[in-house]
């Protein structure tokens, strides 16, 4: 990104929040049945941007994959419940949590081969949306394959992050400003794994070489990159995204079947943030959920409530409609 | 046409009495199970040769880089006769991985960078399957350099926002990242001012000369081509139809009326080309 464009977000993003804000105040000062105070809306946002982030966790594991291979996986919501079916099936059965991680990681890379040598070898070179209805197939199997191994009980994923909400800057606003830990901690944790994402994309030999095949993939062949080396990597780093994404979302909302379906609401992230591009991931999460906490809590009152579950959708349309490619996704270059 | 056609019975390179560094021995190649594009080629590239594989578009000179470098198969086409062999060893079965790690690398055609990654990286790339250390790969970029100056200054531009020439030039410099022994080089002329051919045909002559690489080259510029080229190969219809030294091809009457648009009787009408044509594919 050129450091013009940063400055624009730097300077925007908090621009845009501030206009919400005085635009609120405005609706508050002509009609007195809307609530606005500064403190409730930082507490709104902030709760948001958290929910984000584990939108953004999700969003992260298509974005591997279709960087490295132009599809998009269907399965990568069936890997996060599977991780998280995998993870707390280990721990219930006496192992620690960060054993239990380790061996669900080894677990999830020889489901990366596998996939890789069952699914994707077979069908390279055919079209994309072959490979897409493969990981269709890749979805079910998943889905059920981690159900007849480890029950479809719903199950409680704790491996000790606190919950219980923390009050900050009480001398700033009154009462201060409500957050929930459990959302910092998986905030935190998306930051770590972003960063090591980025310098192992960056900086390292195969890091590079994923980019390669994802720009072109005859030519990575011919300066001898393997391919099938490559797919196997990029599935098992997904596969440990889809991890850390099920224990988050797990330890929310418990492990269950549904936890499949979040898949769903990283759809829209992507379109936002561009399918290609990891920073636009986690920009686009944020924006879609700090985007629908605002818009249900403020907003839901006009329309009768229930933004949120559309809010998402409306906005990746909009940016189908104006900006195809996403906020951070690769230009196509096209040179005459 | 008094002058006989260099046949392959008394022209054969000096270096086919020793071993030569790639031996391709009449293969065929079909695509799909159906398409038959080779008819039966066969070459050979002497150590530290530069050959020219020469002909029209859709002669098959891409089908048998691709054949001995084995990117055949990413595009569903099969050798199905006849072997290939580099340094005396059959190479048919390798991935294309293997042949890199081997010394034969291919350069594409149409250049094939790696349009998002800065040009350093897709030089670096080039480095995929080499283990001898950062050191040793450093020092090899530095070589790039050497040869291409105007890559240096280009290092940290996306690949995709070059110029052609220089697109070129990557594609170039990152096989030779790899330490090959072998390269095979698609159509570097295509799409370039025609002084930007000449210069990188210069430097594909020093990388051929100093780093010792030998060099199998397809090119539809017959001219260039056969100056820089010791040895030549013209393909038709998938066969070789003509093979000799450069400097014979050169001075055959056929090449000159075909291949370089030169004719020493002056401008033959239509009719005679025709006929030419015809005798050609008979002698074939």
């Amino acid at each position: 990104m050129s450091p013009r464009a940063l400055t624009a977000w730097i300077l925007g993003a908090p621009g845009v929040i501030l206009i919400i804000g005085f635009l609120f105040q405005a609706i508050a000062a002509a009609n007195s049945s809307f609530f606005f105070t500064w403190g409730y809306y930082a507490e709104v946002l902030i709760a948001g941007l958290l929910q984000g982030v584990m939108y953004s966790l999700v969003a992260l594991g298509f974005v591997l994959i279709f960087k490295a291979s132009g599809v998009f996986n269907f399965a990568q919501g069936s890997l996060v419940l599977f991780a998280a079916l995998t993870m707390v099936g280990l721990m219930e059965m006496g192992l620690h949590w960060v054993l239990a991680l380790v061996a669900t990681t080894a677990v999830l890379v020889l489901v990366a081969l596998a996939v890789e040598r069952v699914v994707l070898r077979p069908l390279v070179n055919q079209p994309q949306i072959i490979l897409f209805m493969a990981t269709i197939g890749i979805f079910y199997f998943l889905d059920g394959f981690g159900q007849t191994l480890w029950g479809s009980d719903v199950k409680v994923l704790d491996i000790g992050i606190p919950r219980d909400p923390i009050f900050i800057l009480p001398g700033l606003v009154e009462g201060g400003i409500l957050i929930n830990q459990f959302d910092l901690y998986a905030a935190a944790t998306g930051g770590i794994l972003v960063a090591v994402l980025a310098v192992f994309f960056q900086k390292t030999r195969i890091g590079r070489a994923l980019r390669a095949v994802a720009d072109d993939h005859q030519a990575a062949l011919s300066v001898g990159i393997p391919l099938k080396v490559i797919w196997a990597v990029v599935w098992s780093v997904a596969g440990f995204v889809a991890l850390i994404a099920g224990i988050m979302w797990g330890g929310k909302l418990g492990v269950q079947f549904t936890l499949a379906l979040i898949a769903l609401k990283a759809l829209p992230v992507l379109i936002l943030g561009g399918f290609t591009s990891i920073p636009g991931a986690i920009v686009g999460g944020l924006i879609i959920g700090a985007g629908e906490q605002v818009a249900e809590v403020f907003l839901g009152g006009f329309v009768g409530g229930a933004i949120q579950d559309w809010f998402a959708y409306m906005l990746a349309m909009l940016f189908l409609l104006f900006r195809p490619q996403g906020l951070f996704g690769e230009k196509i270059i096209e040179r005459v | 046409m008094s002058q006989p056609l260099a046949s392959t019975a008394d022209t054969q390179p000096a270096a086919e009495t020793e071993s030569p560094l790639l031996a391709v021995n009449n293969i065929e190649v079909i695509y799909d199970h159906v398409i038959l594009v080779l008819k039966g080629v066969s070459l050979s590239v002497p150590k530290g040769g530069i050959v020219a594989l020469l002909g029209a578009n859709g002669a098959g000179k891409t089908t048998t880089l691709k054949a001995i470098s084995n990117l055949l198969r990413a595009e569903r086409g099969d050798v199905t006769k006849g072997s290939v062999e580099f340094a005396g060893e059959s190479v048919q079965h390798l991935t294309p991985n293997d042949l890199v790690k081997r010394g034969v690398i291919q350069v594409m055609e149409g250049r094939h960078c790696f349009e998002h990654l800065t040009v350093e990286e897709n030089l670096m790339t080039g480095a995929y399957t080499r283990t001898d250390g950062a050191a040793a790969v450093q020092q090899d970029l530095e070589m790039v350099y050497g040869y291409f100056p105007r890559l240096k200054e280009r290092r940290t531009s996306q690949a995709g926002y070059t110029s052609g020439g220089e697109q070129q030039m990557t594609a170039i410099g990152r096989a030779l990242m790899s330490r090959p022994n072998l390269i095979l080089l698609d159509e570097p002329s295509m799409g370039l001012a025609p002084q930007l051919v000449e210069q990188i045909f210069e430097i594909v002559k020093r990388i051929n000369e100093e780093e010792g690489v030998s060099i199998l080259l397809a090119e539809q510029n017959t001219n260039v081509a056969l100056r820089y080229a010791r040895y030549g190969y013209i393909l038709e219809n998938g066969r070789v139809v003509m093979d000799g030294e450069a400097t014979a091809l050169r001075e055959n009457e056929d090449v000159k009326e075909f291949y370089l648009g030169l004719s020493a009787s002056g401008r033959k009408s239509y009719r005679d080309v025709k006929h030419y044509k015809r005798r050609k594919r008979w002698l074939a």
